[in-house]
């Protein structure tokens, strides 16, 4: 049995078995281009479902095409579908929901997820499974999610205005939270809050456990104070971490659809309608595939741009 | 003795095997597409005869009504053979017979001598005809149906709220004719306390994602005087779309929203509305009549609790069509066997079993019957209400006309943006922009 899982027989096994004119002719191949052997599966597959689509996509949004009208003559418009695009006030204003729905997700997921974070490290009784329970709701499907924050906010039998109303005094079925204009956005922006703070906790722990003890233990020698140690070391030493934290978060809540298309399908009116639902009524409900495939560029773009000169302060920070 | 019977034993079993495998090879399925509601599991009982008869298996696809037109458009789209027969939206027709969806009938309906002139004429311009008016046909009239409305007759009834409502209002509490006194009525039972309950006073569709808000909004307009087009000039709406009567209409559903819904009622369609009505929360539901036999047999608002009325009027009578005509899918591999159940469908036998059974069928022969307005606590509103029915744009482009209606009307009525006006004049601006795209504006 042990001889049947040495690497050394198995690799013997191998060589036996290639016949004889393949042996000969991998054997004379160089490094580089075994190398290229091993790696083709996979760029050959990047090829076919990253790189071809996308170049196909660009192709679309020069062209009118619709796909519900395949018998419909296909025709170059030049950059009519990005002069649509950027100059449509419908996807300004999703882009302003999304910009407001981002900013606030990121800020109040970073700060609360690093205090969990910085709360669960101090390794009290019982953390592990105050950990675990702290996870639950980012391991949930996003859909599930977002049904079952409809019904919580439901003015007249959702838990959540019963705690609101049970902590301020206010009725509960005085105020909607995603009926009403003003607290639409906030309601996505809590349940986004609620399901991914975890998300950005477990990545700011890994970032605190990094930190050697040694150092805490050199600066209560030389007196630091605690103020004084967080932010000479915890913080500087975790912040390559809470900016990876924030770069993940940033570029998934750029297309979040699923939680938001269920919790508020874009209303009331379009005041939580973000990009992606803009994006996705005008490529699968109006077929407008060309006008879509330059909007789903011009996205693409932004947060690509975006990311890469995050990414450089990333490597700034890390490597100070 | 024992060889000769095992013998036999092995050649009958194999005979069986035989035949068995034989019959399996003969038998065909075909697969219907619908939305996942109430006449569906009633079309899946009628639809028995039909095996029983041709020895044709049936399949169903059932979608529920929020992703129905998302699912089977992609499957059209993508000329999918997942469906051989599709009962569509009537707004699908014109999109489904330019871009060879569906299969045209007229040469069927010829050879079969199945007439359109034996179906209702307005499920037959609404479900099957494209262009509209035309003897084109891409669909047989399949589930007749409008937008309707049930009341708590049970509270209606009892004689303190009666002697109240007449002292307030100086007039008996009945059914609401007009959409001004429904408003009345409405704002009667607004919040009030019946049975240590609180309830309200009427429910409409404010749905954002699909259909629901204009399917809703288009019962106050048409009454009011809204027009999608100058008669005279096709696609011009200008003076139409945005007429001070299609303004007063519009605000009078906001009015409508603001004064007698419930609390949360921004994002509700058909299921949301049955259930606010089977919970006991509403005193007046707007929905389609399909759902009007399973509420009569409800056990805590049906039978004597339950009443029905046709869409209120105003200027005019008018209420907005539902329902739909069945279809062949042009990319089905099994379009004899598919016809084959159209035609049976289409047999006036069938088409009372299919209003027994709780479909609504549009044939004339049946709906004219004699016992007809007897047959159900709603066929007479059903009738009354067929006879007043509009629809919204069956264009080929159709899905972007509702977006932009979907939008417009959910901005003014729900999200408080803008006035009236403004949100039909943007709704003709956007609907110009589509038909100038589509060609047929310049």
């Amino acid at each position: 049995m042990m001889n049947a899982l040495d690497p050394h027989a198995v690799l013997d096994k191998a060589v036996e078995a290639t016949p004889a004119p393949l042996a000969r002719r991998i054997r004379g191949l160089s490094d580089r281009a075994i190398a290229w052997l091993f790696i083709a599966p996979t760029i050959a597959l990047l090829l076919a479902i990253n790189i071809f689509p996308l170049l196909w996509t660009i192709r679309l949004s020069f062209t009118n095409f619709r796909a519900n009208r395949p018998n419909a003559t296909v025709a170059g418009v030049g950059i009519d579908n990005y002069v649509s695009v950027l100059t449509d006030p419908d996807v300004w204003a999703a882009m302003q929901a999304t910009a407001h729905f981002l900013f606030w997700t990121i800020l109040l997921q970073t700060m609360l997820g690093f205090t969990l974070a910085y709360l669960i490290d101090r390794r009290f009784r019982g953390h592990g499974f105050w950990t675990t329970v702290i996870l639950i709701p980012m391991m949930l499907s996003p859909a599930v999610v977002g049904n079952f924050w409809a019904f919580l906010y439901q003015p007249q039998i959702g838990l959540f205005n019963y705690v609101v109303s049970f902590f301020s005094g206010i009725p509960p079925s005085s105020f909607e939270m995603i009926g009403s204009v003003k607290l639409a956005p906030w309601s996505i922006i809590i349940v986004d809050t609620w399901m991914w703070t975890p998300y950005v906790m477990l990545i700011c722990l890994a970032g605190l456990r990094s930190i050697p003890n040694y150092i805490y233990e050199a600066a209560e020698v030389d007196r630091a104070s605690r103020w004084r140690q967080f932010w000479s070391i915890t913080l500087p030493m975790a912040l390559p971490f809470i900016m990876l934290a924030v770069l993940f978060r940033g570029i998934e809540n750029f297309k979040m659809f699923d939680m938001v298309n269920l919790l508020t399908s874009g209303g009331p009116g379009s005041t939580t309608e973000l990009a992606s639902i803009t994006l996705k009524r005008e490529a699968f409900e109006k077929w407008r595939t060309g006008y879509s495939s330059a909007f789903a560029i011009v996205l693409f773009v932004t947060v690509f741009g975006l990311a890469n000169i995050y990414v450089k302060a990333l490597n700034r920070v890390k490597n100070r | 003795m024992k060889r000769p019977v095992a013998c036999a034993s092995a050649i009958a079993v194999a005979a069986m095997l035989a035949f068995a495998s034989a019959a399996q090879a003969q038998t065909k399925t075909i697969t219907l597409c619908w939305a996942a509601w109430d006449p569906a599991n009633a079309l899946v009982e009628l639809s028995k005869d039909f095996t029983t008869k041709t020895g044709i298996q049936m399949k169903f696809e059932f979608v529920p009504w929020p992703n129905f037109a998302d699912r089977f458009l992609n499957e059209l789209n993508s000329k999918g053979k997942l469906c051989d027969l599709m009962i569509g939206d009537s707004q699908w027709i014109g999109g489904a017979a330019e871009n060879g969806q569906y299969v045209k009938l007229n040469d069927f309906f010829a050879k079969e001598g199945i007439k359109m002139s034996d179906f209702m004429p307005a499920t037959v311009v609404g479900y099957s005809e494209w262009p509209k008016h035309t003897p084109n046909y891409w669909a047989l009239p399949a589930m007749g149906d409008s937008v309707g409305w049930t009341y708590r007759k049970d509270w209606f009834n009892r004689p303190e709220i009666k002697s109240e409502f007449k002292t307030k209002y100086k007039r008996d509490l009945a059914p609401p004719k007009t959409w001004d006194e429904f408003k009345q009525v409405a704002e009667f039972f607004q919040n009030r306390t019946i049975d240590g309950k609180k309830v309200y006073g009427a429910y409409i569709f404010t749905e954002r994602g699909s259909e629901g808000i204009t399917m809703g909004v288009t019962n106050v307009l048409y009454p009011y005087g809204f027009k999608y087009d100058d008669p005279k000039k096709p696609y011009v709406m200008d003076g139409f779309v945005n007429s001070a009567d299609s303004v007063k209409g519009l605000e009078f559903y906001k009015s409508l929203y603001k004064c007698c819904t419930s609390p949360g009622l921004t994002n509700a369609y058909m299921q949301e509305g049955l259930d606010a009505f089977k919970s006991g929360q509403v005193a007046m539901m707007m929905n389609w009549f399909a759902f009007f036999p399973g509420l009569y047999k409800d056990p805590n608002v049906g039978g004597d609790k339950i009443g029905f009325f046709i869409n209120p009027s105003e200027k005019t009578k008018g209420v907005q069509l539902g329902g739909q005509g069945i279809s062949v899918v042009a990319a089905s591999p099994n379009r004899n066997e598919a016809l084959q159940y159209i035609k049976w469908f289409a047999t006036p036998e069938v088409q009372k079993k299919w209003w027994s059974l709780g479909g609504y069928s549009c044939l004339k022969s049946v709906l004219q019957d004699p016992g007809f307005v007897k047959s159900a606590p709603f066929a007479k509103e059903f009738l009354e209400s067929m006879d007043m029915v509009d629809d919204f744009w069956a264009e080929p482009s159709y899905a972007q006309l509702l977006l932009a209606m979907q939008k417009r009307v959910h901005d003014y009525v729900v999200a408080d943006k803008g006035t009236a006006k403004e949100a039909l004049d943007l709704l003709v601006a956007d609907w110009t922009k589509v038909f100038k795209e589509e060609g047929k504006l310049k």
